[in-house]
């Protein structure tokens, strides 16, 4: 009796419906589900991208290509290549120059603050929430003025610039993490600003380079908006090309070449992605704010 | 460097107006700064002009009343702003926005929460689900909306193709649908292939929200009695608040300004136009630079409402921590 009511009266621990391994079972389940459907478009672009020009049809798009063809990524190839090869020529120096000033920054608003330095950070930070439509009108004019407009350094100053806040953001949230001691005893050595950051921050960068190069890299492959309203023909990203064949817009509905360029389109990123994936992870966090 | 003496008189004036803390700490390291503002200052420029001046100048523009490429910058005290509604396709594009952004935040929001949720005790192959959900970040909407819009096909259940199709093989045509050129609810579809990109990032975010809670914390409750359940929404869920937060304003703000998607899924279409396509179409196709001026500024405004209030907050926090 008097076991019952204590076990009555004490909060009772419910028992689970399912032991511990029953409930990882269902949740493992359920994601692979989800993996699933988060593959469906992958699917889809990949095998019509192997279907010759007759099979790939919408009415077909679930099956696998009765022969594979490689028709689809040859005339991609084609028609992105110029695209591609602007796409580097943007991202490539956009990114490790944008890295360098980031670095920069966010040592000296972590390490070598001054008075306001707080202000101007959250300034900085708005300018990476802004729409860029609120500033792409007078934008094209300033470019226009500089002879920069439909170039492939215009394109690479806007994204620089755009990218500063992001940039500075991720470094200094990473430099916020070195000791103020080490810094402190480089001070009382006699070194200054740039001795200190080229003997103490630099060194352990590594980490937050790979972010800032990685995010960088993909923001500015994958641009659309900076590409339509400051490009050009002759400086226009593979997005845009990829936008002009395969887009709503588009005529020619050559469904294989479409999926084939779209991977195309995607795949230095992907590539990127992959291999760098963990540090990537670790941008991602520090796009959050979190300090 | 210099000696503490050659503190400028300015900078020591503000040295003495700030707590007695802050005061000790400038007074050792007050002519230090000097070098750190400069090699910051070429930034200053560049921001200062190319966010804080452009903005300026995209304001002044949409009330210069010039609504065509060849008329001078006038001043029409901010009629534009105005006027704007009665352009027949304009509330529908604010209209559209805000159900893409509601169906898209929250989806994204709850889906990521979701599967942060199911992973967060640990799960065997962890890696690999992360890399798969998160995968579709690094692809571009463009990319994207090509197989977006081939999924998302309308085409009428007897030549249904697309997921329609994939509904009818599995039994479930009831769920086919004319998703995004559905009159009233299409932005909804819309915002799918939006939550099929960013989901991953929420849960990414989630993810390292659950791993933050201490364990000790949990096990405490735990041992008080709490049920599991207890545990998640006392202990667990209110620490996650501010990465809610956190999620809530970069997807918010995402959401307001989608192009990319919308271009690349259905163009300039009346049926899915949002602000950011009609700026584009008001300097490109219309040639009317005031009014693609205060369409922008109006995006700016929703933004700024959005994220001002969380940058100041966010800041002030870490400043306290």
């Amino acid at each position: 009796m008097t076991a019952t009511t204590t076990a009555a009266t004490r909060p009772r621990r419910r028992v689970p419906l399912l032991g511990p391994g029953g409930m990882r079972m269902i949740r493992f389940a359920v994601l692979l589900a989800f993996v699933v459907v988060f593959l469906i478009p992958v699917y889809v672009l990949v095998v019509t991208s192997f279907k010759s020009l007759q099979e790939a049809d919408p009415s077909t798009a679930w099956s696998l290509p009765k022969d594979w063809s490689l028709d689809g990524w040859r005339s991609a190839w084609d028609t992105l290549r110029p695209g591609l090869e602007n796409s580097f020529k943007i991202s490539v120096p956009g990114a490790l120059i944008s890295a360098v000033l980031g670095s920069l920054n966010g040592y000296v608003l972590s390490k070598w603050r001054f008075p306001g330095a707080d202000a101007v950070f959250t300034l900085f930070l708005f300018g990476m929430f802004i729409p860029y439509q609120a500033v792409m009108i007078p934008l094209q004019g300033l470019l226009t003025d500089l002879e920069l407009v439909g170039s492939i350094r215009g394109l690479v100053l806007a994204h620089v610039v755009y990218g500063i806040p992001i940039c500075t953001l991720i470094f200094r949230n990473y430099y916020v993490t070195i000791p103020n001691e080490l810094i402190e005893a480089a001070r009382v050595d006699g070194a200054g600003m740039l001795r200190t950051y080229r003997s103490i921050v630099l060194p352990v960068s590594g980490p937050a380079f790979a972010v800032v190069l990685i995010w960088q890299f993909t923001s500015m492959w994958n641009d659309f908006l900076f590409a339509v309203f400051l490009g050009s023909q002759e400086s226009w990203p593979v997005t845009v090309l990829l936008n002009n064949t395969a887009g709503s817009g588009a005529v020619a509905v050559q469904y294989n070449q479409q999926m084939a360029s779209a991977l195309l389109a995607s795949l230095p990123t992907l590539v990127v992605y992959i291999v760098l994936g963990r540090f990537f992870m670790r941008g991602l966090m520090a796009g959050a704010l979190k300090g | 460097m210099t000696s503490p003496d050659v503190t400028p008189p300015v900078a020591r004036e503000s040295i003495e107006g700030r707590g007695r803390r802050g005061r000790r700490a400038w007074r050792r390291r007050a002519p230090r700064w000097l070098p750190g503002l400069l090699l910051l200052s070429p930034s200053i420029v560049a921001i200062g002009l190319f966010v804080y001046g452009l903005i300026f100048w995209n304001t002044r523009v949409a009330v210069s009343g010039k609504h065509d490429m060849v008329s001078p910058y006038g001043f029409d005290k901010g009629k534009n702003f105005v006027d704007l509604w009665d352009v027949p396709s304009w509330p529908g594009a604010v209209r559209h926005a805000l159900l893409f952004t509601a169906v898209f935040v929250i989806g994204a929001l709850v889906l990521g929460f979701f599967l942060a949720f199911l992973m967060e005790k640990g799960i065997k192959a962890e890696a690999g689900f992360r890399a798969i959900y998160l995968f579709p970040m690094a692809v571009s909407f463009i990319a994207s909306g090509v197989v977006w819009r081939w999924l998302m096909n309308p085409a009428p259940p007897e030549r249904a193709v697309g997921l329609n199709q994939l509904f009818n093989k599995l039994g479930l045509g009831a769920l086919g649908n004319d998703w995004w050129q559905n009159p009233r609810l299409g932005m909804a579809a819309m915002a799918l292939p939006a939550i099929w990109q960013m989901s991953g990032y929420v849960m990414a975010l989630y993810l390292a929200g659950f791993r933050g809670v201490p364990e000790d914390l949990r096990e405490a409750a735990r041992v008080d009695g709490a049920s599991e359940w207890k545990v998640y929404r006392y202990v667990v869920l209110p620490q996650l608040r501010p990465v809610t937060l956190s999620a809530l304003i970069i997807l918010g703000h995402i959401s307001l300004k989608v192009f990319d998607l919308i271009m690349a899924i259905a163009g300039k279409q009346i049926i899915t136009y949002v602000p950011a396509v009609a700026t584009y179409v008001e300097v490109f196709d219309r040639g009317d630079p005031a009014n693609g001026a205060t369409i922008a500024t109006y995006l700016l405004v929703a933004v700024g409402l959005l994220v001002i209030p969380y940058l100041v907050w966010s800041v002030r926090a870490e400043r306290e921590r």
